[in-house]
């Protein structure tokens, strides 16, 4: 069941783009907890809490949280078993 | 900033000019950061409104009466004042020519920013590749670029108003269901690509919708915009 409130990985477009250096939202991310692969831009996305909170579309899998203290950003991706950047 | 345009009671587009802006793609929006005095950001991303050949870049903004950048962006804001865009952004969202394939655009409420842009390309291009736009809204005031949308040149462009539909609407008074989808797209032999974008609810719904259909997956394009418009309060 999707939150009505949760939106998807394009809106963090600018997010990814700045810690990874380029557009991540066609990178193919593979779900470290069911396996799922998928675009980047399909995953969901939380900001109500404090920093970004990124969840796997099928099993709701936690996969990515990112906070940003001024400039600094914080990456945690272990529920990502692999994130392979556009070709 | 150099021009407002009212679009409905709740959306106004905001044009600028942006020296040195790169060329966009269709479908791609912008981060807008807003810095107060004491150093406080807060950041939205808005969907490009405007066609690539377009001479200057336009947002259409939906007012979040409780959000902490909508409320400026269509309030306060005044011709001549600047801004900090950061963009183009995001690539996935992006319109894309198959030659041979349609393309299926479905947008509810604002969602029809990026797909607005999208339609505005295809015609500034000549693009041969036939396109068609499903779009949802609660009545005709909530049609954002009504007037664009409802000219004689606007292509193929329908409809549905899903709350009140003014005397002699000859367009769908009903929210985009499966029996709407398998009505208004080509059939999932033809392969369109799809771009869905709108609220949460309103894409999870079509996009079930055409997978039901027997739409590919991976040929449906979709951007949530959350719970309405473009900002999460």
């Amino acid at each position: 069941m999707i939150d009505n409130q949760a939106l998807d990985g394009n809106a963090i477009a600018g997010t990814l783009a700045e810690v990874f250096g380029g557009d991540m939202t066609t990178a193919i991310g593979t779900c470290g907890h069911c396996g799922t692969r998928g675009p980047v831009a399909e995953v969901v996305v939380y900001r109500r809490a404090p920093g970004v909170v990124v969840r796997c579309r099928v099993c709701d899998g936690l996969l990515m949280v990112i906070t940003q203290v001024r400039d600094v950003f914080c990456v945690d991706a272990l529920g990502l078993a692999e994130l392979q950047a556009p070709a | 900033m150099l021009e407002l345009i009212e679009q409905t009671a709740r959306t106004k587009s905001i044009v600028f000019d942006v020296p040195g802006w790169g060329r966009h793609r269709a479908g791609q929006h912008v981060d807008v950061r807003l810095t107060a005095e004491d150093g406080y950001q807060a950041q939205r991303s808005y969907s490009i409104a405007s066609a690539p050949e377009d001479r200057h870049i336009e947002l259409t903004v939906e007012r979040i009466d409780d959000g902490e950048v909508s409320p400026y962006l269509a309030d306060e804001l005044l011709a001549g004042d600047e801004i900090e865009l950061r963009g183009p952004i995001g690539g996935y969202f992006a319109w894309e020519e198959a030659p041979g394939m349609p393309v299926f655009l479905v947008g509810g409420g604002s969602g029809i920013v990026p797909l607005r842009a999208m339609l505005r390309h295809h015609r500034a291009t000549d693009s041969a590749v036939p396109v068609r736009l499903l779009y949802s809204a609660r009545s005709l005031d909530d049609v954002i670029y009504r007037d664009e949308l409802t000219a004689a040149d606007a292509g193929d462009v329908r409809l549905t108003l899903t709350r009140r539909q003014p005397a002699g609407w000859t367009g769908y008074g009903r929210r985009v269901d499966r029996e709407l989808v398998a009505e208004v797209c080509w059939p999932a032999p033809e392969r369109p690509l799809v771009y869905v974008c709108g609220p949460t609810g309103f894409v999870e719904a079509v996009a079930g919708a055409l997978v039901s259909l027997g739409h590919e997956a991976a040929r449906i394009r979709t951007e949530r915009f959350g719970p309405t418009g473009g900002e999460t309060p």
